[in-house]
């Protein structure tokens, strides 16, 4: 049996194209950085980071950075025309306001309820880091998680109930992941779309946690 | 006549004390006072509290401090780098203690000292283990953390220009914490690349009043001061 999934690209690219025109969005580091690079042509699309920017470009071309201007990651970025700047209290406003449409987050797990763990695996003698993925995980309207499917052994990540340190509860709206769009309802996980190749009783077998088919 | 400029960042952080609690700004490595810090190892106060977004790359700024064996506990949202080792190692051997906040609770925390607020309600971190030990609420139907403002003896932040009151502008993302830490601390230091004539920064572009600022000292920047 082939194991058809969507590549990291591919999943970035089915969360830039639902997003609507107007929007202003926060990415969160790692993958969902991705997503910048897939928003369609003719879309007004405003990039939020945390660390003050709105109007967030890509990565500057060679020699053409400024020090003084990075992203979330610490990675140098661009603004574009209508950018604004401000502080981090601000910044943070903005986002537990609910001013922000949408952000898009990694995760380690997500449960059925749309809790969401994605900060700590709770490892004894790891060192911890919680950064801004609380503010978002409670503060954005809607919260799209971008992970794979399963972990490296074959885990399930979506969940009845998290067993990692939680970053929010029933924060999360969306999951994307490299087998398959789920909606979080008050009825529990919907897949609306699946991975070419892969059954839907195939699917629910990858998912620890019941799985309603959207499609039928 | 008020003049708020002072000659050295030597000068600028003689008063810090032992035991004192020092805010200092920066996101990653953009925004930090480097030479205040710097500074600051020089003159030698320790069991500092300091809050920082981060704790420190490799060994500049907030992470030279905390080799240097100043800080008794370190409160910040993303200590974890590809180059925090100094911290890393400090941390597992139980010599720093570790206050870990969610990133805009941090910054409303050091808001709410600068704006008399005591202590509020916020919804982030509501079910979380950062919320255990906390007094919460049902506010308007949502779960709720009471967190306290974090007040503090000392900031050092860093801006672009400054005029002899101490009025403050900063370049893009370096402005960070700046303003909310300026506002916090009974005594602010800020270090700024270049200072103007009084009347020379246009009221409607001021970030930080002079109110907030008690020293400026200028530190001419260096070509790579803000990499990494």
């Amino acid at each position: 049996m082939s194991n058809p999934r969507w590549s990291r690209d591919q999943i970035a690219a089915r969360i830039a194209n639902d997003i609507p025109d107007g929007s202003y969005v926060n990415l969160g580091i790692g993958a969902p950085t991705l997503v910048g690079n897939h928003l369609p042509e003719g879309r007004e699309i405003v990039l939020h980071s945390e660390n003050g920017i709105l109007g967030m470009g890509p990565a500057p071309g060679p020699g053409e950075g400024h020090p003084d201007l990075i992203n979330a990651g610490k990675q140098p970025v661009t603004q574009l025309v209508g950018a604004a700047f401000f502080h981090h209290a601000d910044s943070f406003a903005m986002m537990r306001g609910g001013h922000l449409d949408i952000c898009v987050l990694g995760a380690f797990q997500v449960a059925a309820s749309g809790d969401l763990a994605n900060w700590s695996t709770g490892e004894p003698g790891a060192v911890p880091a919680v950064g801004g993925a609380m503010d978002l995980a409670s503060g954005a309207r809607r919260v799209f998680v971008m992970m794979d499917h399963r972990t490296k052994s074959g885990e399930p990540k979506i969940v009845e109930r998290c067993t990692y340190p939680l970053t929010g509860v029933g924060c999360v709206s969306r999951i994307y992941t490299d087998l398959a769009v789920i909606d979080v309802t008050p009825e529990g996980l919907v897949a609306r779309d699946w991975v070419e190749g892969l059954s839907f009783d195939e699917l629910r077998e990858a998912t620890g946690a019941p799985l309603a088919d959207g499609r039928a | 006549m008020i003049n708020r400029i002072v000659d050295s960042p030597e000068a600028a952080v003689a008063d810090i004390f032992d035991g004192a609690t020092v805010l200092i700004g920066g996101f990653g490595g953009v925004g930090v006072p480097n030479e205040l810090i710097d500074a600051l190892i020089a003159q030698g106060a320790r069991d500092l509290t300091v809050v920082n977004n981060n704790a420190g790359n490799a060994e500049l700024g907030v992470a030279a401090l905390l080799k240097a064996g100043q800080v008794r506990k370190i409160v910040c949202s993303f200590p974890r780098q590809a180059d925090s080792y100094v911290f890393d190692g400090l941390y597992r051997s139980g010599k720093l203690e570790l206050e870990l906040v969610p990133q805009g609770t941090l910054a409303e925390r050091i808001r709410a000292a600068g704006a008399g607020i005591g202590a509020f309600f916020c919804p982030t971190g509501y079910g979380t283990p950062l919320a255990e030990g906390k007094e919460t609420r049902i506010i308007d139907g949502r779960g709720q953390v009471l967190e306290h403002a974090l007040h503090a003896d000392f900031a050092l932040v860093r801006a672009k220009l400054a005029d002899r009151w101490g009025n403050l502008t900063y370049s893009k993302t370096a402005r960070n914490f700046g303003p909310v830490m300026a506002a916090a601390a009974r005594c602010t230091i800020a270090q700024v690349d270049r200072i103007v004539e009084l009347g020379e920064l246009d009221p409607e572009t001021i970030v930080t009043p002079g109110i907030h600022v008690k020293r400026v000292v200028r530190v001419a920047p260096a070509a790579d001061a803000q990499a990494s």
